[in-house]
């Protein structure tokens, strides 16, 4: 990794991950608080309570670590999502 | 440039509305008409003939072919010119353009940009609309504000609480936080809102069944630009999925719009309520429409409202956004995107990966 993680997580309400791309951003609002922490799909995570400054970050998370950094593999997804493509299968 | 984004797959209708005869509609400031040959298959064409732009979704259809209900030119389903009144030879220019169209989960799509771009596996899907284990009410409202103010409407459910209160809002919906991932190269919006210990209101208690405070998930998967799902999750306190089999306890509904602009400031708001319970239930259906008519009718009203407001104040104006924001800012920062791409002297296909620039 380019730069080192921050050891910031937020207390992850579920469901802990929905969307299975490649390059997926994902924002979870902290509980009980008004801070957002967002993860870029590198897996490096940053805080903020403006939802705009948080994007600002987050896209331009991707020019400061090299493209060698692949997303880690990450959980496979829950809920309906996964349903659909079932549905869409049969 | 138009504030929607070109090379892209769009709603046009509902499969149920091509059936006999013609239907006139403008998608994307494009006026348009569709019809279904006797082989079944539906046509997109403009809608305008090329002799002095009579409307051809006021005109005639016979054999598969529109006779012009002016001076009766003739076009066939490609958009070809086969007769002209007196006329030996036909121009090679008398042909109205033809668009790509695909029918679907129950709904027309028509591809709107360069015709050789068109591919149809990039055409998002809602199953559900089309299935025996669902039940499927819905309809169409025209919206008089540009398609941008139906996005941001739907991304935020907590608006639900507010103008939506004593159908399908509550306290919770507003008070729950929520989780937000978007998925830069397939262009999906997902917003998560899981409520666990949540009042039920009036649209799911009446239609469920259910007494007492329920599990309420809602669930967003915006595919920009044109196909939003709420797959809602609701059930008894306490009665979570099961590790394996089916949530055959919970009661799912999947909420889905199609988002079609019509003009700069006008929409076409495609609303569905599918369901997995009371299936053919002619009670509940009846209540579920009606209902949720009520619903997208209040959405409408405070759109059309908005688009006024948003307009007299051009560029100028200002906005706050907060943390309920997150998901809309995400669909709007898509869509720029996508119309960015949509501009490109040649456009490749929005969803492919060379748009997003992030591998
Ligand atoms: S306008 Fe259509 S034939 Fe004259
Ligand atoms: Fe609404
Ligand atoms: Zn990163």
């Amino acid at each position: 990794m380019a730069e080192p993680h921050t050891p910031v997580r937020a207390d992850l309400p579920p469901p802990s991950r929905m969307l299975t791309g490649r390059t997926v951003y994902r924002v979870v609002w902290k509980l009980n608080t008004d801070v957002l922490v967002g993860y870029c799909w590198c897996g490096v995570p940053h805080e903020a309570t403006d939802p705009i400054e948080l994007w600002d970050w987050l896209l331009a998370h991707p020019d400061t670590h090299g493209p060698g950094d692949a997303p880690d593999g990450g959980t496979p997804p829950v809920g309906s999502d996964s349903a659909v493509r079932e549905l869409v299968k049969s | 440039m138009p504030s929607w984004p070109l090379n892209q797959w769009y709603i046009a209708a509902y499969s149920s509305e091509i059936e006999e005869g013609l239907l006139g509609r403008t998608i994307c400031d494009e006026p348009l008409v569709f019809y279904r040959t006797s082989e079944g298959e539906v046509v997109g064409l403009a809608d305008r003939c090329v002799h002095r732009r009579y409307p051809l979704s006021l005109s005639h259809l016979k054999d598969d072919q529109i006779i012009c209900g002016y001076h009766g030119f003739t076009y066939d389903k490609s958009g070809s010119c086969v007769a002209a009144p007196a006329q030996k030879r036909i121009p090679r220019a008398a042909r109205v353009p033809s668009f790509p169209v695909h029918e679907q989960d129950s709904f027309v799509w028509v591809w709107i940009g360069d015709s050789d771009l068109a591919d149809t596996a990039l055409i998002p899907r809602a199953p559900w609309l089309d299935s025996p284990d669902y039940t499927v009410v819905r309809g169409r409202e025209p919206i008089q504000g540009r398609y941008g103010l139906l996005v941001d409407n739907l991304m935020d459910l907590s608006h639900e609480t507010y103008l939506h209160g004593g159908y399908i809002g509550t306290p919770e919906v507003a008070e729950t936080p929520i989780t937000t991932e978007v998925d830069e190269e397939a262009n999906v919006v997902y917003v998560s809102r899981h409520m666990d210990d949540a009042e039920c209101p009036p649209f799911y208690a009446n239609s469920t069944g259910i007494g007492g405070r329920i599990i309420r998930w809602q669930d967003v998967e915006y595919h920009a630009p044109c196909l939003y799902l709420l797959h809602s999750r609701i059930a008894p306190a306490g009665v979570l999925p099961p590790e394996d089999g089916p949530d055959d306890k919970a009661f799912h509904v999947e909420v889905t719009y199609g988002i079609t602009p019509e003009t700069e400031h006008s929409t076409h708001d495609f609303w569905m309520v599918a369901r997995d319970f009371a299936l053919g239930d002619e009670k509940v259906t009846e209540y579920l429409a009606t209902n949720n008519h009520t619903v997208v009718m209040q959405d409408v009203v405070a759109l059309n409202i908005l688009e006024e407001v948003v307009e007299g104040e051009k560029e100028n104006y200002q906005e706050l956004s907060i943390n309920i924001d997150t998901g809309g800012l995400a669909a709007r920062r898509i869509l720029k995107k996508l119309i960015a791409a949509g501009e490109a002297p040649s456009a490749a296909p929005a969803a492919a990966p060379a748009v997003a620039g992030t591998v």
